[in-house]
């Protein structure tokens, strides 16, 4: 296998072929990627995609009158669905296009990234999912003022909420207006109208049921794509792992590659630790992931979609990684290097899938790819939505007493301003690293929201004012902690000076800091009303809602 | 709001607190075996990196671990499942139904 290296893609001559590897004929290297063309395969499975997902719109949007309806699909989603469309939303084209090409060049990095978003599956599991699921309605700010002061309560989780899901929307949209110039060659500003005006439609027309079903086609396709580009990595290498890494290892950086400790994600141990706390604990505290709880109609379902989602996540990552190691030795450093800093990796996957499968399957992996991203910005604004009309609307301006109508017609305009915001701060922040934004969307998660969802669920003494004082001392830290980081001292504003807090990832200190916030600001507090709701919210979170309850609501 | 009866009742029913209690106890094991095995990993990735440079076979020992804490995140969540809709599930309906 030490011929492999001279089948890379090299954009300044034709090498070639060694002839037979494994006794399979390889064909010749090409001389210049169709990559930025608009090729008619793609644009054929992007247009049926599209199709196919605005006629499911169409037959969501009679199922999507009432707040049921819009916000859970009316909890008619089976557990095996739900767990493709929890891996929908969670598997973006940041984790797919960036972590393949973390792992083409940066090697062991991308998979502590793929091992730290996985971890936290098990912990939304064993620690979350029911009490979330049997104490909440349509939020995860539904638990935390389930026993405690309503209005403080939900303000303070619908403004952590809607910080991580911008956070979260603003990288997907820069990561979308790029990807889709550089697949397409559409201009920037043209790909961010596009998927605005989509995601609005999917959201606005077809509510939970119709973002559900892009997020379950989307899976589908995703995962087909990759194993299918997999496949053709591990066929070229003799269905050998050895055989891929001897490759790897004989690369000028190869022996970096493979190397677990020459990681460039973190600056010290320590601030390892912290980003694999972020990671872990940033899962558990996403609002468009917690949202998909209340789309089963039971907890047994809740459950099952938990493991088919971890599966399939998984699963994928393993895939992620391969096909990352294969891009290392496949395609050739230039090409992964060229482009703007931080994004050139990124086009890792579509390469080698046009080195290994040719035009057509480079098509069709950039239609999986803007698919991915519609499919996440679409959960995301959904999430984000239901914050803002729920939360915001139904829970604080209106007490609770919100007319059903009315309701709905909140989170239709939200879903529109939220459209028309993800859009714009995509143009405004065209330039910043896409892999930081995710970053700090985790780091808010893990911080402002998982705190006080746990500690709401768990400890009966646990205060309003306990409540709010985490989630916002947990936001606060996460947000200035990145700010004062050399992610964005040094990388974002350019300044000399050495960045006051040298580690790049804050979980490690915002998320204690939340907890241990919660903690004495409850100690310091008492709130006995909450206290003696705590058996009832107890029983309830152990046995669930009585049907009645659930129908009444 | 509703017509179930009084929680604070249910809570001191003994099978309740039954199932509470193996409930919290199988979470907080697996919890336990999950934070171990990845900060364990991370610990040695941070702290001892050379335990994961080694080789195995081609490549690193870093790489079948990794691969390993996904694959053991997942058996993981596989047992709580099992366990949760079945004997679980049981238990629930057994004091709900006891007690409408």
């Amino acid at each position: 296998m030490k011929e492999q290296r001279i089948f890379r893609l090299n954009p300044s001559l034709t090498l070639p072929t060694s002839g037979e590897g494994n006794g399979q004929h390889l064909p010749p290297s090409k001389m210049n990627t169709q990559l930025g063309q608009l090729s008619p395969v793609a644009i054929a499975f992007f247009l049926a995609f599209i199709g196919v997902t605005l006629a499911i719109t169409y037959w969501a949007a009679r199922q999507s009158k009432t707040t049921a309806q819009f916000y859970a699909a009316g909890g008619g989603i089976s557990g095996f669905q739900n767990g493709l469309a929890l891996a929908g939303d969670f598997m973006s084209a940041a984790s797919f296009l960036g972590i393949a090409g973390l792992v083409a060049t940066g090697g062991y990095d991308g998979l502590i990234y793929s091992v730290g978003y996985l971890v936290g599956w098990p912990v939304v599991m064993f620690l979350i999912a029911e009490p979330l699921r049997n104490l909440g309605k349509y939020t995860f700010a539904d638990v935390v003022a389930y026993r405690l002061r309503q209005k403080p309560i939900k303000t303070m989780a619908a403004i952590g909420s809607i910080v991580t899901v911008i956070f979260y929307l603003t990288a997907q949209m820069v990561g979308a207006g790029t990807l889709i110039k550089l697949m397409f060659g559409l201009s920037y500003e043209t790909a961010l109208v596009a998927v605005g005006f989509l995601m609005i439609a999917y959201v606005l027309f077809g509510g939970m049921l119709a973002t559900t079903w892009v997020q379950i086609i989307k899976a589908v396709l995703l995962i087909g794509g990759a194993t299918l580009l997999t496949v053709l990595v591990m066929n070229r290498f003799g269905w050998s792992y050895g055989s891929l890494f001897s490759a790897v290892r004989a690369l000028p950086n190869g022996e970096n590659l493979l190397d677990p400790g020459q990681y460039k994600v973190a600056t010290s141990p320590l601030d390892l630790v912290s980003l694999s706390i972020g990671l872990m604990f940033g899962t558990a505290g996403l609002p468009h992931i917690l949202m998909r709880f209340y789309t089963v109609p039971d907890a047994r379902a809740a459950r099952k979609s938990v493991f088919v989602a971890t599966g399939f996540i998984g699963f994928f990552y393993i895939l992620t990684f391969t096909i990352g190691y294969g891009a290392a030795v496949l395609v050739a450093p230039e090409y992964l290097a060229k482009e703007a800093p931080g994004f050139g990796s990124n086009m890792a996957a579509p390469l080698l899938a046009e080195i290994l499968g040719g035009g057509p399957f480079l098509g069709f992996l950039c239609a999986v790819a803007f698919a991915t991203i519609l499919a996440v910005v679409a959960g995301l604004t959904l999430a984000g939505a239901s914050a803002l009309s729920h939360d915001i609307y139904a829970g604080v301006i209106k007490g609770g007493q919100s007319d059903e109508k009315t309701e709905v017609q909140v989170a239709k305009l939200a879903t529109i301003s939220l459209g028309i915001v993800a859009v714009l701060m995509g143009l405004l922040f065209k330039t910043v690293n896409v892999a930081f934004m995710v970053g700090l969307a985790f780091a808010v998660a893990a911080s402002a929201n998982f705190p006080a969802l746990l500690l709401s669920i768990l400890w009966n003494r646990f205060t309003t004012q306990g409540a709010v004082a985490s989630m916002a001392v947990g936001l606060f830290s996460a947000v200035l902690l990145i700010v004062l980081s050399p992610t964005v001292w040094t990388d974002v504003f350019h300044l000399a000076s050495a960045p006051p807090v040298p580690m790049k990832n804050p979980a490690l200190i915002s998320m204690s800091l939340a907890f241990l916030t919660g903690y004495v600001v409850s100690l310091f507090t008492r709130d006995i009303e909450a206290e003696e709701r705590f058996e009832e919210q107890m029983v309830r979170s152990y046995l669930g809602a009585d049907k009645a309850t659930i129908a009444s609501h | 709001m509703n017509n179930s009866p009084d929680p604070v009742e249910i809570s001191r029913d003994p099978e309740f607190q039954n199932l509470a209690r193996r409930k919290n106890s199988l979470s907080l094991l697996l919890s336990l075996l999950m934070f171990g095995v990845y900060f364990g990993f991370i610990a040695l990735l941070a702290y001892m990196p050379d335990v994961l440079r080694a080789r195995a076979g081609a490549a690193t020992l870093g790489i079948p671990i990794g691969i390993g804490v996904i694959v053991f995140a997942w058996i993981l969540t596989g047992i709580y499942v099992k366990w949760a809709n079945g004997a679980y599930d049981a238990m629930v309906a057994r004091v709900r139904g006891s007690r409408q």
